[in-house]
């Protein structure tokens, strides 16, 4: 089977590298042979892969060695469960430095190392929620990720930030090969959350590939640095992560998504009670002001 | 006069625009004037300081060029640091020939390349610890500075690198000045606004440190020259002037100039500023908030030499204003005798400039002093206000292009065909294949002192020995002469 690269991108803290993890562990319990590659400069997209702290990462790897050049694949290539292959590009502490560079550099550090020549099934790119700048774009450029799957939720700023998301592939999708594979509904317990994801995604031109149900033994496999697949098999849980496994396995829908209006998008949100009706009389408002026109009526 | 008429010149503009798209035509149109003296404000008839247009191959530098390869790194007793990658740093080291007395690695600095040579990491990870520790190192190894300057490429203003709290910080430590400069290369339109920033710089970082302090002794005559960068020994040449007439020259901005001469410029009693394009922001601070008068000069050729010196003497009392004739009446048979010698060989000689922000019209009354004719003129970075100053010096009908292509000054020069070329390294050998003598009026080609009496005896001779030079008659090939010579060589 040829070489498939996904990236995944969501909302900051929607739980992309939970997800990602997870759902890679079960691709490789199922066969396939897997790496993560972290783009991220917090650097957590592995560890529950590792059952580490955090990796060390490329770029921490190459300012304590003097440059990038003076790196071994081997330096920065961890195999964890499942003999899934882990890296991490790494970053500055926030507040400092570029960490968009940093992902750049590291990707082409990977591939100038080889590391895609390997007998890999899957690479799956974790990254920062905001793409901020070209650098956290660099996943999906030409001859990287070609498929993308965005985790996102039934609340508004999750979907503002899918759809966002949507129009940054769009531009990359009319240079490259780049496509949307999906949207995985990571639940947070909303009402219609399902209904709403998958309206979405058919606003999208895309399909909620999964919804994945919120269960607690995520986080007590998370406190152990383990994933769910890994901490307890047996668990409903996993199964669920199982079955997005091979739904990825067996996606062929990769679209060019048509992203929503402003408008579009909260005429959705207003159908699905997420949001009120906008009432213009009140913008500008101030409290006080409020206060008096109440007091005249 | 030139011997094109108005409409001849408007014709050649309007032919060399023809080869442009529509879209470049009718921004490079704004940009090419005939001169008119008419005009009263430059803006009515030329546009600059604009972004040049994309493709058009510009002679432009960047804002980092302004700063430090102009303003802040002749400055000789101050270390200036290149912060950022190597390059910025290597290519300008030492190519400007700002001339400097001093120990060279031990007291002055003028010729060395400091820099903080970003790698990857220093972009991903930041650069001020990197910069923190070039600053401690500087110390140990050049603990004769009198300062610092932090001079930012490209890369700082990018990443964010706060390099304001670690000039603080070291400043704090050591006690010595140290000016962070936001001179990014990406930052305006050309070198000019590196200029800017630059004497911002100096306002914020550096010009108030001895504001409080009274213990120098002022005098009547104190006098700073500004503007000057000491090309090939400029300054000097104006120094001695000034002060044969008995003023006092407290500090040179900033051809061999210091940092304390620099902190002493606000007790000065006039500001006398030459290069106005690049310095007259921090004389007007001065003059807003010490009240020091300034005022522009021309020491190139004896004509604008004795103006200026009379116009600088007027400023002072009557003592001063005798030194200024003396010191006309002394040089007198001096700066003739080099007419007398050079004037017959380059009489009625027509030259076309282009070069920075001041030589365009500065230097036109000294070629006038040798019979010359300025019949094009043009600035790479020049104002508005500039190009006011420029309209009274140039002839009617001549041409005059604001930061001019290289194919737009090739045409010009083909169809004007003057007798010699005043401009920079990278015009100067196309223009000599071409046939055309050149002079480089940027570093003097490697000549100089230009300015003052002194400096124009030199500035004769070279155009002299350029234009006159015998080269020039051997282009054509023996063969390719005439039938006769062909004969000859048959035999």
């Amino acid at each position: 089977m040829a070489l498939r690269q996904a990236a995944i991108y969501g909302k900051g803290g929607i739980g992309k590298s939970t997800t990602t993890q997870n759902l890679v562990a079960a691709l490789a319990e199922l066969g396939q042979k897997v790496m993560i590659v972290g783009c991220d400069p917090k650097a957590d997209s592995t560890r529950l892969i590792l059952h580490s702290k955090a990796q060390n990462t490329i770029m921490q790897m190459a300012a304590d060695a003097g440059s990038v050049e003076d790196l071994e694949l081997e330096d920065v290539l961890k195999v964890g469960y499942g003999d899934i292959a882990c890296v991490e590009s790494g970053g500055p502490e926030p507040g400092v430095g570029c960490a968009g560079r940093g992902v750049i550099t590291a990707i082409n550090f990977l591939e100038e190392e080889g590391a895609y020549e390997e007998d890999l099934d899957f690479v799956f790119y974790d990254v920062l929620g905001d793409v901020v700048c070209g650098g956290f774009a660099m996943p999906i450029r030409e001859n990287k990720a070609q498929e993308i799957y965005i985790v996102c939720s039934g609340e508004m700023m999750a979907m503002y930030a899918a759809n966002n998301i949507s129009k940054g592939i769009v531009k990359y999708a009319n240079s490259g090969g780049v496509r949307l594979a999906g949207l995985i509904c990571n639940s947070r317990n909303t009402d219609r959350e399902d209904e709403l994801i998958e309206a979405l995604a058919a606003k999208l031109g895309t399909q909620m590939i999964h919804f994945v149900p919120r269960d607690n033994v995520v986080q007590r496999a998370e406190i152990r640095r383990m994933t769910c697949i890994e901490y307890d098999p047996t668990a409903k849980q996993s199964d669920e992560y199982r079955m997005l496994a091979k739904k990825i396995i067996d996606n062929t829908m990769f679209v060019i998504p048509e992203p929503l209006t402003m408008d579009e998008l909260e005429d959705l949100l207003m159908e699905f009670g997420v949001m009120d009706e906008e009432d213009e009389s009140i913008i500008g408002q101030t409290a006080d002001a409020e206060e008096g026109a109440a007091a005249s009526a | 006069m030139s011997d094109m008429t108005r409409e001849e010149t408007q014709g050649l503009i309007e032919e060399v625009l023809e080869v442009y798209p529509e879209k470049a035509q009718k921004i490079r149109a704004k940009h090419l004037t005939v001169n008119d003296h008419e005009i009263e404000q430059s803006k009515k008839c030329i546009k600059s300081n604009r972004k040049s247009v994309p493709g058009a191959m510009t002679i432009r530098g960047c804002a980092y060029a302004g700063s430090k390869g102009v303003v802040w790194g002749p400055i000789k007793d101050m270390i200036h640091i290149s912060h950022g990658p190597v390059g910025c740093g290597q290519y300008s080291r030492a190519g400007r020939r700002n001339y400097y007395v001093g120990t060279t690695g031990i007291n002055t600095y003028g010729t060395m390349n400091f820099t903080s040579d970003f790698q990857e990491k220093d972009i991903v990870f930041g650069g001020d610890k990197k910069l923190a520790k070039l600053l401690e190192e500087v110390e140990t190894l050049f603990p004769l500075n009198k300062g610092t300057t932090i001079q930012s490429e490209c890369p700082i203003g990018l990443i964010g690198d706060d390099i304001e709290a670690v000039a603080k910080k070291h400043s704090a430590d050591t006690d010595k000045t140290v000016v962070p400069v936001r001179c990014e290369g990406f930052r305006g339109v050309s070198q000019s606004l590196g200029h800017h920033i630059a004497n911002d710089a100096v306002r914020d970082w550096a010009l108030d440190k001895r504001d409080d302090d009274d213990t120098w002794e002022a005098t009547d005559y104190d006098v700073a020259i500004l503007g000057d960068y000491n090309i090939g020994g400029d300054a000097w040449a104006s120094r001695i002037l000034l002060e044969e007439m008995g003023l006092r020259v407290v500090a040179q901005w900033s051809g061999d100039g210091s940092i304390s001469e620099m902190e002493l410029t606000p007790k000065v009693k006039l500001n006398l500023l030459h290069c106005y394009r690049s310095m007259n922001y921090i004389s007007r601070h001065m003059e807003e908030k010490y009240g020091i008068p300034w005022m522009e000069y021309n020491f190139f050729g004896p004509t604008k030499i004795e103006e200026s010196l009379r116009k600088i003497a007027e400023f002072f009392d009557d003592k001063i204003k005798e030194g200024a004739e003396r010191v006309i009446e002394k040089y007198k048979a001096e700066y003739q005798a080099v007419i007398d010698k050079y004037r017959p060989r380059l009489e009625g000689k027509k030259v076309m400039l282009y070069v920075g922000g001041l030589r365009p019209r500065h230097v036109i009354g000294a070629y006038e002093d040798l019979g010359m004719e300025v019949v094009g003129t043009g600035y790479e970075f020049a104002h508005n206000d500039d190009y006011d100053r420029t309209i009274k010096e140039m002839g009617n009908a001549t041409l005059i292009y604001d930061d001019v292509t290289g194919y737009e000054f090739e045409e010009f020069v083909k169809k004007v065909k003057p007798d010699l070329i005043g401009s920079g390294i990278k015009e100067k050998y196309i223009f000599q294949k071409m046939g055309i003598p050149f002079r480089q009026m940027h570093s003097w080609d490697y000549s100089g002192p230009y300015h003052g009496y002194d400096g124009f005896a030199i500035f004769a001779r070279d155009m002299d020995m350029t234009l006159n030079n015998p080269c020039w008659d051997n282009l054509t090939p023996p063969w390719q002469k005439d039938e006769g010579s062909e004969a000859m060589a048959a035999e």
